[in-house]
């Protein structure tokens, strides 16, 4: 996947993507795109354990740790919610779990989808990046007792 | 296509809207169009001069104060006591008691009529379209004194179920709370039949009139409810206020509520008095400046006319329905033949939480999810709706841009 790319250098790859829209229209356009395009998760992901609720859209996390790197697959019942899902598979998948507990995610901001982190529960956003970074921790922390 | 705005007996919305500052603004680039009026109304400019009028000019706690200040603030505060006594044809002002919201209103009957009166196996009626504000505090106070929760049924209109609601009611009924008019659906229930019926079994009956006090004529001596709660900022008035109307004798025989300040009477270690009503509910310092500023939004209230803002909104319903009807895909939430000006809707295939960010995206402020309204969304067998809901200022140009608006979010999401 984006394994010689840096966490940093795949956001500023997003960002400068993102410049290049002239409109909020363009932006969503794309990132309704980009949910469209999410592979689906397997059925037997969707269980309520594998759900980070947020207010209104359900989203459905799962990650796996593989050659000392962390994995992620998602889905939301909501397309919006899907893209930006997207997005930070994207940029997170495929890194340390170290990597990924120290990133900034800054390019959320750059973007101008600050909104869609804000406490209003409108989605499950904010809690999907604390969830991944979640994981991250408890793989950090189960390598640490293995060692 | 548009028809006029103007409606027959000679409100101008176009005038009403320069009265609101926050209309003028835009969003994402393009003029507010704002249909969460159900969520809370804007506020016009008399209102918030009011607000500055009192920090400016009189700010002083009120009651205890003997200078100037002080009792100009105190004939501010409670002259909107009298305004609103007024305003919802109670019969004195000892039964308008301030809270922060309608929220606090119902929290206050469960926590001191419910909690003298309700015991082991008496029951408590709500309904399914109830909001979570009135659900909540019922189910504390029942499970704190084993008494049974029952909720009227409502059918695929989102109307009740009135013989079901017969059926529920007995000698074990000791108090029935429902919503005026449900925040969701904008459903209009028969609350005098409610209440009539309530009476005959020997129940109290409180109203949650969050909704219904903006756009419809309420009497609470006619209607006859012993309790009737709502709130000033869906009613053009500031956030933070809103009040409880009691009946006197019930209000007299409750205890007191939280302790404090005002409440009282007078305070040794070994005994405390209470304060009379009003005040024996209004411990603490109130929230002065909103209750004074509400006083104007109930002026703005009265000046444009509650027969007009009401024909107003009923003609931007009957307008926004038609119009929604026939966008092919959506379905329209709560068919109720009495409704308060709230469409909620659903279209195929598509999240309401999408139709929300892509109608912000287009200046268009709707709310999206289940309106706190949970239960009801579940009988209904969906995870929530849009719903756009009208003000006195909004227009059916507006109207016009949500059906465009509509139409591109299903574009964007084809």
């Amino acid at each position: 996947m984006n394994e010689r790319k840096s966490i940093q250098e795949i956001e500023n790859e997003i960002v400068e993507e993102f410049a290049l829209f002239d409109s909020w229209d363009d932006k969503y356009e794309y990132i309704i795109d980009l949910g469209k395009k999410l592979p689906p998760l397997e059925d037997q992901y969707k269980i309520d354990i594998n759900k980070v609720k947020g207010c209104q859209s359900t989203v459905w996390l799962v990650s796996e740790l593989r050659n000392g790197k962390v994995f992620y697959k998602a889905e939301s019942d909501a397309i919006i919610v899907k893209g930006l899902i997207s997005m930070l598979i994207r940029v997170l998948s495929g890194h340390s779990p170290d990597e990924i507990i120290d990133a900034k995610l800054d390019f959320i901001r750059q973007i101008g989808m600050t909104t869609h982190l804000a406490q209003t529960r409108s989605n499950g956003l904010l809690a999907m990046v604390r969830q991944m970074k979640n994981f991250a921790l408890a793989y950090k922390l189960k390598n640490a007792a293995n060692a | 296509m548009t028809e006029t705005t103007t409606i027959q007996k000679g409100i101008d919305v176009y005038t009403i809207r320069r009265q609101f500052p926050a209309l003028d603004r835009e969003v994402k680039g393009k003029p507010l169009v704002y249909f969460d009026n159900a969520a809370t109304s804007q506020k016009p400019q008399m209102v918030i001069d009011a607000m500055t009028k009192y920090y400016t000019g009189f700010n002083a706690n009120i009651h205890r104060g003997i200078h100037t200040l002080a009792e100009e603030a105190t004939a501010a505060f409670e002259s909107t006591r009298d305004d609103v006594r007024e305003f919802i044809g109670a019969g004195s002002r000892e039964e308008i008691i301030f809270t922060s919201g309608t929220t606090e209103g119902i929290n206050l009957v469960a926590y001191t009529w419910g909690r003298q009166n309700l015991k082991a196996g008496d029951e408590v009626i709500i309904s399914t379209m109830e909001h979570h504000s009135n659900i909540v505090p019922w189910q504390i106070i029942c499970e704190e004194k084993s008494a049974i929760l029952k909720v009227i049924p409502v059918n695929e209109d989102g109307e009740l179920l009135m013989e079901e609601y017969e059926k529920l009611l007995s000698a074990k009924t000791k108090l029935v709370s429902v919503v005026h008019a449900s925040n969701s659906l904008g459903t209009i229930n028969p609350v005098k039949r409610i209440i009539d019926l309530a009476h005959k079994a020997g129940a109290v009956v409180l109203i949650d009139g969050a909704q219904s006090t903006v756009h419809l004529d309420i009497n609470v001596q006619e209607m006859d409810c012993d309790f009737f709660a709502f709130s000033s900022h869906k009613l053009y008035g500031p956030t933070g206020t809103g009040i409880l109307y009691g009946k006197k004798q019930l209000l007299e025989a409750m205890p007191v509520f939280q302790g404090g300040g005002e409440m009282i009477k007078e305070v040794t270690f070994t005994k405390t008095t209470y304060n009379d009503l009003p005040y024996k509910f209004e411990a603490g310092t109130p929230n002065i400046a909103d209750v004074v500023a509400f006083k104007a939004a109930l002026d703005f209230v009265k000046q444009t006319g509650k027969e007009n803002i009401r024909q107003h909104e009923d003609e931007l319903l009957r307008f926004a329905t038609e119009k929604l009807e026939q966008i092919p895909g959506l379905k329209i939430i709560g068919r109720a033949k009495r409704k308060v000006s709230v469409v909620s809707f659903v279209i195929d295939k598509i999240h309401p939480q999408d139709i929300g960010i892509l109608l912000d995206n287009q200046g268009i402020a709707v709310r999206t999810g289940h309106h706190c309204t949970q239960p009801l969304m579940d009988r209904l067998g969906i995870p929530g709706t849009a719903r756009a809901s009208f003000a006195v200022y909004n227009t059916k140009e507006e109207i016009d841009k949500l059906v465009t608006g509509i139409n591109k979010v299903k574009k964007m999401l084809s």
